[in-house]
């Protein structure tokens, strides 16, 4: 399989040998809708251009790279709201990159998404307590459904009161953590997390991060965390894969990478987080 | 009491009164709305020399009463107004929903109808249904709604593709909604506030059109009061009795006027996004 320069197969041998997700050869291309001519198919654009990784169970992962890498695509191919191409994306060792109908339906409880945005995730119309019942409801979870939409609220650390308001009403944070709700609601065994902390203040994104560390070890949960901030990443991912162009160009243990980077990319990415000993250079400069 | 909720109380009194008026037409109306006279032929109303009692706004050259004529009147309008309105309303939407929900070839092919339809003159396509299907109360209703549903589909189309791209949808895919399911339990409560505006537009809209429709005698056959009939008829005296013409276009004026702001008004006071 053609990759850009030196790729080190890092993750490979080291990972553990049972891993939740297993990716093989992933490819999704999309119709390209502007330059769509006036008679005939449109040409398609290759967004991913195949990857193989895989994600070990209980942990998170971290999912880097600019915009336009392809890492928002990726993380909806692995909830398979998009459909691949080509490939084979293994949930607990069942094929799931073509799945259809019925078969995705019994799915859909355990793979979960939180999405960037909860100003537009959040139906701004219908009330929290709604919003979480939901995923319940469609996925015929309606005993105590109410004891449900409230563990779930409170797994999140919201107050079981905010079921009654509209999204609106809420915080920042507050909204986010819904989103999480909603997620957790199903119990499910992956969620991909799609940038949804970049919209928040500093302190609100340690809130959420610490929440999520504990709901992933709580609840055994395993996460694909999607970011283009390296220090979010560092801070909560036990394993990084680092996307360019849709081509994976590293992949392995966090700390392993952020000690070692293979990749000039991912040594660019690396060097362009503020570092804390600049920090107190300033403060003592100031001082 | 700030504006907003000044618009919607007068708007929606004013529709209040009117659909009072249509429902007790016989027991509020002071005369028979039907009922000739010649001897009481172009009386003026009450505030002018020369006024008969009983006949407030006066009576119009067969000597019929012009205020029990515009209460009845308020029948046909009302009825028009909606079931024209309601159908053309359940037509637009739904092709909407589907063209800006589904896009692809659903949308090519719901989109070019509406380019076509749009491009008729609507007046004259109003005139031109009325005379094949033939005059009558139901076939102005089906002509308004035949004609003026592309006024919802284009407006539902836009409003759900824009609804469409937003996260809560991916969002309920992901936790195994149906698409169709998600139209309408996601996707259609966003588009409703904007329905609602445009159902009460064409409320409006469908009392003018019907008004056109009797102007050119081609609304209801039988001699039932319309305001458009009515002002037909005050047009051709309207030297020597001017009250037969305006009290009909004050109504219409006023009904017109309250439908759009109603549905301005009740989308500002209940939106719970707005509020």
């Amino acid at each position: 399989m053609p990759r850009s320069p030196p790729t080190m197969p890092r993750g490979g041998p080291d990972m553990p040998p049972d891993p939740l997700i297993e990716v093989r050869g992933l490819r999704l291309s999309l119709p390209d809708l502007n330059a769509k001519p006036l008679f005939g198919a449109p040409p398609r654009i290759e967004i991913l251009k195949g990857l193989d990784f895989a994600i070990p169970r209980g942990t998170i992962t971290g999912i880097v790279g600019e915009s336009g890498s392809g890492k928002s695509t990726l993380g909806r191919c692995l909830v398979r709201l998009y459909r691949p191409t080509a490939g084979e994306i293994l949930f607990d060792g069942q094929d799931i990159a073509g799945l259809e109908g019925l078969g995705l339906a019994r799915l859909r409880r355990d793979l979960q998404m939180i999405f960037q945005d909860p100003m537009s995730s959040l139906n701004p119309r219908h009330r929290i307590g709604r919003i979480i019942r939901g995923p319940l409801q469609v996925n015929g979870l309606t005993d105590d459904l109410e004891t449900r939409v409230s563990d779930a609220l409170r797994h999140a650390q919201l107050p079981t009161t905010a079921a009654a308001r509209y999204p609106h009403q809420l915080s920042g944070g507050q909204r986010q953590r819904v989103g999480i709700a909603r997620a957790i609601a199903l119990a499910p065994r992956f969620i991909v997390a799609d940038e949804i902390v970049s919209g928040l203040d500093v302190s609100t994104q340690a809130q959420i991060i610490t929440l999520l560390e504990r709901l992933v070890a709580e609840m055994g949960l395993t996460m694909a965390f999607i970011s283009h901030d390296l220090s979010v990443i560092r801070r909560l991912c036990s394993h990084v894969i680092v996307l360019q162009g849709g081509e994976i160009v590293e992949q392995g243990e966090t700390a392993a990478i952020f000690e070692v980077p293979a990749h000039p990319y991912t040594r660019t990415l690396r060097d362009a987080i503020p570092l804390p000993e600049i920090d107190e250079t300033w403060l003592a400069v100031s001082g | 009491m700030d504006r907003a909720s000044l618009r919607l109380w007068l708007a929606g009194g004013w529709l209040g009164a009117l659909v009072m008026m249509a429902v007790f037409a016989p027991l509020i109306a002071p005369q028979d709305p039907l009922a000739q006279d010649l001897f009481l032929e172009r009386l003026p109303p009450a505030w002018i020399d020369g006024a008969e009692p009983g006949y407030l706004l006066g009576t119009d050259s067969l000597g019929r009463d012009v205020l029990s004529r515009v209460i009845y009147g308020a029948r046909i309008a009302l009825i028009v107004a909606v079931l024209a309105g309601g159908a053309a309303c359940l037509i637009g939407t739904t092709l909407g929903l589907l063209a800006g929900y589904y896009r692809g070839w659903v949308d090519t092919v719901i989109s070019r109808i509406v380019d076509i339809w749009m491009s008729f003159p609507p007046v004259l396509f109003a005139i031109l249904l009325v005379a094949v299907l033939g005059t009558g109360l139901h076939s102005v209703i089906i002509a308004i709604a035949v004609i003026d549903w592309t006024r919802f589909c284009r407006v539902v189309r836009a409003e759900t593709m824009q609804q469409a791209r937003m996260e809560y949808v991916e969002s309920a895919l992901v936790y195994g909604r149906s698409r169709f399911g998600t139209l309408v339990k996601e996707v259609l409560p966003n588009v409703l506030p904007t329905i609602g505006v445009l159902l009460s537009l064409e409320m409006g809209i469908a009392v003018i059109v019907e008004a056109i429709l009797s102007f050119v005698n081609l609304s209801i056959p039988t001699d039932d009061p319309t305001w458009g009939g009515m002002i037909a008829e005050g047009r051709t005296q309207i030297h020597f009795a001017p009250w037969v013409l305006v009290v009909p276009m004050i109504f219409l004026f006023l009904t017109v006027l309250s439908f759009s702001q109603f549905g301005e008004g009740m989308k500002d006071r209940f939106d719970p996004v707005l509020r």
